[in-house]
């Protein structure tokens, strides 16, 4: 395979490439010249979030420069993983055009059944996690019912579902009130302290480049094989190669502190996953189209009630495990687990980093853009020593920007027929 | 009303047959006591006014609706399409009049929506080949595949439907107004396609308004009227019965209107000398 075959060398074989109308962005410049083309049109991406983010991080930065430190930002990984899980299946949710506000109470639910059945039963830890993230599967097969069978809104059921479930959290918990995990147990290490070994960090950084660079090579020989146009090797390792060294420099600069936390490698593992199979499987398929025209999707023949009740399980699911580990790293299950603003950071960060209100149109990694930008605003304001009351405010404030950009971005696609 | 008797033997076996299709929405009933044959190697023209049932028709074929009362008998066999996916796994494949594209996704992905091949590692390129296939034998003017829907135009889009409808090698095809947004040049390769089609042995119902469409691919042309069967034509029927069928009598708007312009075209001459 060689870099400097071009595609315009046989332009009226090409399947592809037959259209005279169709201009053909070649090499390098003609690709952020596209790029530029899909932003102007409204097709934003993550570029809001990541411009978002540098904003942010260059205020506090400024303000202290502590927030940089490699120290605080290994905090703020172990703070994003939470949440992070939980907005992960807000993605899902969202990816169909329906909402889960019952998050929040699913994830305290979730680390009370931990803490009852591990502590106060004696149950095995592994089993007890289990049981938790089963009963978050049982939620969301409830609302799937409610939605498919029903027809409540999922707007009106999840609402419900937050006092009920809340209410069954306090039962559990009875009139102790929080159950406290034991320090040392695997279990609180794992969301309190286990990281990374710094070489199995710096090896797990260069896996997305080397499949980045194998699926490339593999896309563009079956593409050539296949008459079709093909991108330049050239651009395919230039991705790769900056990939790579972007997420090896993070690594570096977080080894000089205690390195990645375990629980963020989880995360990220689940985002990847994810993405995966929204991207790449039929069932991706059929969520993006439910979540564009549910009708249409209907008389493709694809299964509508089974793709949402998937959608609600796998929310309520990655909502349970997200309590389970925001139980792991406050290492106790109170009454306070899951209430407050985690409800609205889960589903904030998913609309912040690019998932549509709308439906049909997001991505998994809007998980863990959304959450770095949720939790950096937080973590940079508890070390400006400002009450909660601000964070309150600011947050507010960026989701309101974040919703606003979803709409215009929307209005400009519309208008330039991307839809 | 005007049934030709000597015709030439339908082409084959019989691929779809209905008999006594009533479908009611509440007190309203859009179809009342149906009739309808199709046989393979056969294009049967569905006309009508607007709310004559022939969309609620078309929709009952493809499993949208489930009829009230009355048997569909499919390939010999007597069934039931609970669902859109039941009756596409029978063979039989729609052009909704809505078209029913996602237009959030690309082409490739609603030509291939619900029936992507490698369900777990998606074989993108060989959907692509296939796309462009299909596109091609439709003589489609569609410049790239990877661009979503909501940025084709109507003709377009409808290319894509029917292409869609391609993809499963159906036994029989519902086009529901297939030319209805085509320009000239897709109207025609759309009529070709028809015919193609009809060839290699496929059964086709066509919902069309526009009779010299009719007229040009129809091997019978069935009139519904407010939701009932009124009449069975051939081709060479004149306009006027086809008309007195569709709008329920020989004394109608549309002939009324012929009559007035003819009666003014004389007072116009008889003043002339």
């Amino acid at each position: 395979m060689t870099g400097n075959v071009k595609d315009n060398a046989l332009p009226a074989t090409m399947l592809d490439r037959s259209d005279e109308r169709l201009k053909h962005e070649a090499g390098i410049g003609g690709a952020v010249r596209a790029f530029i083309d899909r932003v102007r049109s409204g097709d934003l991406g993550s570029l809001p979030v990541v411009v978002g983010l540098a904003l942010i991080w260059t205020v506090f930065a400024s303000l202290n420069p502590i927030f940089l430190s490699s120290n605080n930002l290994v905090n703020l990984l172990f703070d994003c993983s939470t949440v992070g899980v939980i907005a992960l299946g807000i993605v899902c949710v969202l990816m169909v055009g329906e909402i889960d506000l019952s998050v929040g109470s699913i994830s305290g639910f979730a680390s009370a059944i931990v803490g009852t059945l591990w502590v106060n039963q004696g149950w095995p830890v592994a089993l007890a996690i289990l049981a938790a993230v089963a009963v978050g599967g049982l939620i969301g097969s409830l609302y799937a019912l409610l939605y498919n069978r029903l027809g409540m809104p999922s707007f009106v059921a999840t609402l419900s579902g937050l006092l009920a479930v809340l209410g069954m959290q306090l039962y559990i918990l009875g009139s102790t009130g929080s159950i406290n995990l034991p320090y040392g147990s695997a279990m609180v290490n794992f969301g309190q302290m286990l990281v990374m070994p710094r070489l199995l960090a710096h090896v797990l950084a260069a896996v997305p480049g080397v499949v980045m660079l194998a699926t490339g090579i593999r896309t563009i020989s079956r593409r050539r094989e296949a008459n079709l146009s093909a991108p330049s090797l050239g651009s395919i390792v230039l991705r790769a190669v900056a990939t790579t060294l972007v997420l090896e420099i993070i690594v570096l600069y977080l080894n000089q502190d205690r390195g990645i936390p375990w629980m963020f490698g989880l995360f990220v593992g689940l985002v990847m996953l994810m993405n995966y199979a929204l991207t790449r499987t039929q069932w991706g398929r059929s969520m993006t189209a439910v979540g564009g025209n549910r009708e249409a999707a209907r008389r493709a023949g694809i299964n509508v009630r089974r793709i949402y009740a998937s959608a609600f399980v796998l929310c309520s699911m990655l909502a349970a495990l997200g309590g389970v580990l925001s139980a792991s790293r406050l290492a106790s299950a109170s009454q306070q687990a899951g209430t407050g603003d985690v409800n609205l950071n889960a589903i904030a960060a998913a609309v912040i980093g690019g998932t549509s209100l709308f439906g049909g149109r997001g991505n998994a990694y809007s998980a863990l853009l959304g959450i770095i930008v949720i939790q950096s605003i937080a973590n940079g304001l508890t070390l400006l020593d400002l009450s909660s009351s601000l964070r309150y405010m600011i947050t507010g404030g960026v989701l309101a920007i974040a919703v606003i950009v979803d709409s215009l971005a929307r209005r400009s696609r519309v208008s330039h027929g991307r839809a | 009303m005007t049934e030709t008797v000597d015709r030439k033997a339908p082409a084959g076996e019989m691929v779809l047959s209905l008999r006594g299709i009533s479908k009611s929405f509440g007190a309203v009933s859009a179809l009342t006591d149906i009739d309808l044959d199709v046989h393979a190697g056969e294009v049967v023209a569905l006309v009508g006014d607007n709310g004559a049932g022939k969309s609620t028709l078309v929709k009952t074929l493809a499993g949208v609706h489930q009829p009230t009362a009355g048997t569909i008998t499919f390939r010999g066999q007597p069934v039931t399409m609970t669902d859109p996916s039941a009756a596409l796994n029978l063979g039989i494949a729609t052009v909704f009049q809505d078209l029913a594209l996602c237009e959030n996704l690309d082409v490739v992905a609603n030509i291939f929506l619900g029936r992507e091949l490698k369900p777990m590692q998606l074989d993108e390129t060989a959907m692509e080949v296939r796309s462009w296939t299909l596109l091609n034998e439709l003589s489609a003017r569609i410049p790239s595949v990877r661009i979503p829907i909501a940025s084709l135009s109507g003709g377009q889009r409808q290319t894509v439907a029917i292409a869609r409808s391609l993809l499963l090698e159906p036994k029989l095809i519902l086009l529901d107004e297939p030319t209805a947004a085509l320009g000239v040049a897709q109207t025609a390769e759309v009529l070709n396609l028809i015919e193609r089609v009809r060839d290699r042995g496929l059964g086709v119902i066509m919902i069309s308004h526009n009779m010299e469409d009719v007229r040009a691919v129809a091997d019978r042309i069935v009139v519904l009227r407010l939701g009932r069967n009124n009449g069975v034509f051939y081709p060479d029927a004149t306009n006027q019965e086809l008309v007195g069928a569709i709008t329920g009598a020989v004394d109608n708007s549309v002939t009324r209107r012929e009559e007035r312009r003819h009666a003014e075209q004389q007072l116009s001459e008889g003043g002339q000398p």
